[in-house]
């Protein structure tokens, strides 16, 4: 054991001495900037796509948008993220001639990726709302779509919330691939304490034990918003 | 005011609603009954195109509304409906129910205004100074609507006696104080028509006298009704036309005396003497 905290001190101090630190910070903020607006255009598309999927098909344009919408989730669900990755910054951009970093980029797959995932979550969540609701808001006299925003989404939403949870923690754990194109996060930091001590264990011990943190205070955060979204079901 | 004209409904293969034709003016309380599998709730759903109709002609206010060409939403708000299973929105209080639709409705010019003002000031920022555009005026603000609609909201449900059930969830509601909302959700929109698909079917026997004494001091307030019930005392006591649906055709109607006291037709025959 005294061979553990030494390395434990030699952790400690490329942590605290040598800006290691500084980089754990940097680390953290681009997941935590991956994850959170990677959910945040997942949600966005997924939802775009469940209301297309779930459009009466009589008619021509819902018919090819959804043939479209198909297309997407089966191309963002049947290829891994890393290739995704690897697509858009190695192929994609420069073929579009756009030079962003790879915090964008990733930001930018990890939201068309969880679209993919979040559009059959969204979808399930609004065939959960009973069909009453709508035709209780067509015969209002509102739209489809004001109904589906008024109505059926949020209902959809309180039902799909622990899903949607689910789906959130993954993006913040596969988030540690970003490296592949060059973004900094945890793992990279880490990575970096760990090649100038030559020692890796400690290092990757406190990233699992940052995970498990984040990952809690997630779940702690989704039960709350729950509880708050649960307050129409509850009878008083 | 309602004039259907060989009214069609295909589902697919099954024809349901065989030509069916029927006049209704304005202050007319048309209870529609037959047995159950008959098309009354589909006559009564294509009437607000709920179900689209697959041949003839609904003429609402002059307008032929089963065109699929015409914007159904604006002639929905003049046809209240009220469900089997109540359908008020889950995610709303009971207030918030009855003040959707009108809100939404009053605040459409308001947003009509914010937008074209926010394109007014968008091109403002390319224009010279002499060119600059004036902003559209937004007289009223949406708190001021919302005030206005509330009370009119709770003027209605202070009707019902459930003002104080105002800031509720509909899940807290019994079934009847549900459909009394519901009657009340689609008051609040001043339909020209209500239409009424089996509005106490769902309901506990108890309950079943407040929904239809609300819908009887509707009928008194000279409320033009469509409704579909299985409730014979209470179609021969508000109706004044009867109208009797089985296999997609209408077989007889008339005024209740006549047609629950010497009717015709050897099916409804059948079919009083098994409900009565």
């Amino acid at each position: 054991m005294g061979n553990f905290s030494q390395k434990v001190d030699n952790f400690i101090y490329i942590f605290m001495e040598q800006n290691g630190y500084v980089r754990v910070i940097e680390g953290l903020k681009n997941t935590l900037m991956i994850a959170v607006l990677g959910l945040f255009i997942g949600i966005i598309i997924g939802t775009l796509i469940a209301t297309v999927r779930v459009i009466p098909k009589y008619k021509l344009l819902p018919r090819i948008l959804n043939g479209f919408c198909s297309f997407y989730v089966g191309l963002f669900r049947g290829t891994p993220i890393v290739v995704q990755l690897l697509v858009f910054y190695y192929v994609m951009l420069p073929l579009m001639g756009l030079r962003i970093t790879g915090v964008q980029v990733s930001i930018l797959v990890f939201g068309l990726n969880s679209g993919a995932y979040i559009s059959e979550i969204m979808r399930s969540g609004i065939l959960s709302v009973d069909h009453g609701q709508m035709e209780a808001g067509r015969a209002v006299g509102l739209s489809f779509s004001t109904t589906m925003v008024k109505i059926v989404i949020p209902q959809a939403v309180k039902n799909i919330l622990p899903t949607l949870g689910n789906e959130f923690i993954a993006l913040v754990k596969e988030t540690s691939v970003v490296s592949f194109v060059g973004a900094a996060d945890l793992y990279v930091a880490f990575n970096y304490i760990g090649s100038n001590s030559y020692e890796f264990m400690v290092p990757y011990l406190v990233m699992a034990v940052i995970y498990i943190l984040l990952v809690l205070i997630i779940s702690a955060g989704i039960k709350i918003m729950e509880r708050s979204l649960r307050k129409s079901d509850r009878r008083n | 005011m309602i004039d259907v004209i060989n009214l069609e409904k295909h589902f697919g293969e099954m024809q349901v609603l065989r030509g069916i034709n029927v006049k209704i003016d304005k202050g007319d309380i048309v209870v529609v009954i037959g047995p159950s599998g008959s098309g009354k709730s589909t006559f009564l759903r294509c009437l607000n195109c709920m179900e689209d109709p697959t041949g003839g002609q609904i003429i609402f206010n002059g307008v032929d509304i089963a065109d699929m060409k015409v914007d159904i939403n604006v002639h929905r708000r003049h046809m209240g409906m009220v469900f089997q299973h109540f359908n008020l929105f889950n995610n709303k209080t009971v207030i918030e129910n009855i003040m959707l639709a009108p809100m939404y409705l009053q605040c459409q010019d308001i947003r009509r205004d914010k937008r074209k003002n926010l394109g007014i000031r968008i091109s403002n920022l390319f224009r010279k100074e002499a060119e600059k555009k004036d902003l559209l005026p937004i007289t009223t603000t949406k708190t001021e609507i919302s005030k206005k609609v509330r009370e009119e909201a709770l003027a209605l449900l202070k009707r019902i006696g459930l003002e104080d059930k105002a800031d509720v969830y509909p899940s807290t509601l019994s079934g009847g104080q549900k459909q009394r909302v519901a009657i009340v959700r689609s008051l609040a929109m001043n339909p020209d028509v209500i239409l009424f698909d089996e509005p106490t079917s769902a309901l506990d026997p108890e309950m079943v006298g407040e929904v239809l004494d609300l819908m009887k001091s509707l009928a008194k307030d000279g409320m033009t009704m469509i409704i579909v019930t299985h409730e014979m005392g209470f179609a021969r006591e508000v109706a004044n036309k009867v109208i009797f649906i089985d296999e997609g055709q209408i077989l007889e109607s008339g005024s209740p005396e006549e047609f629950f006291g010497n009717p015709k037709n050897p099916r409804l025959k059948e079919f009083l003497s098994k409900v009565l």
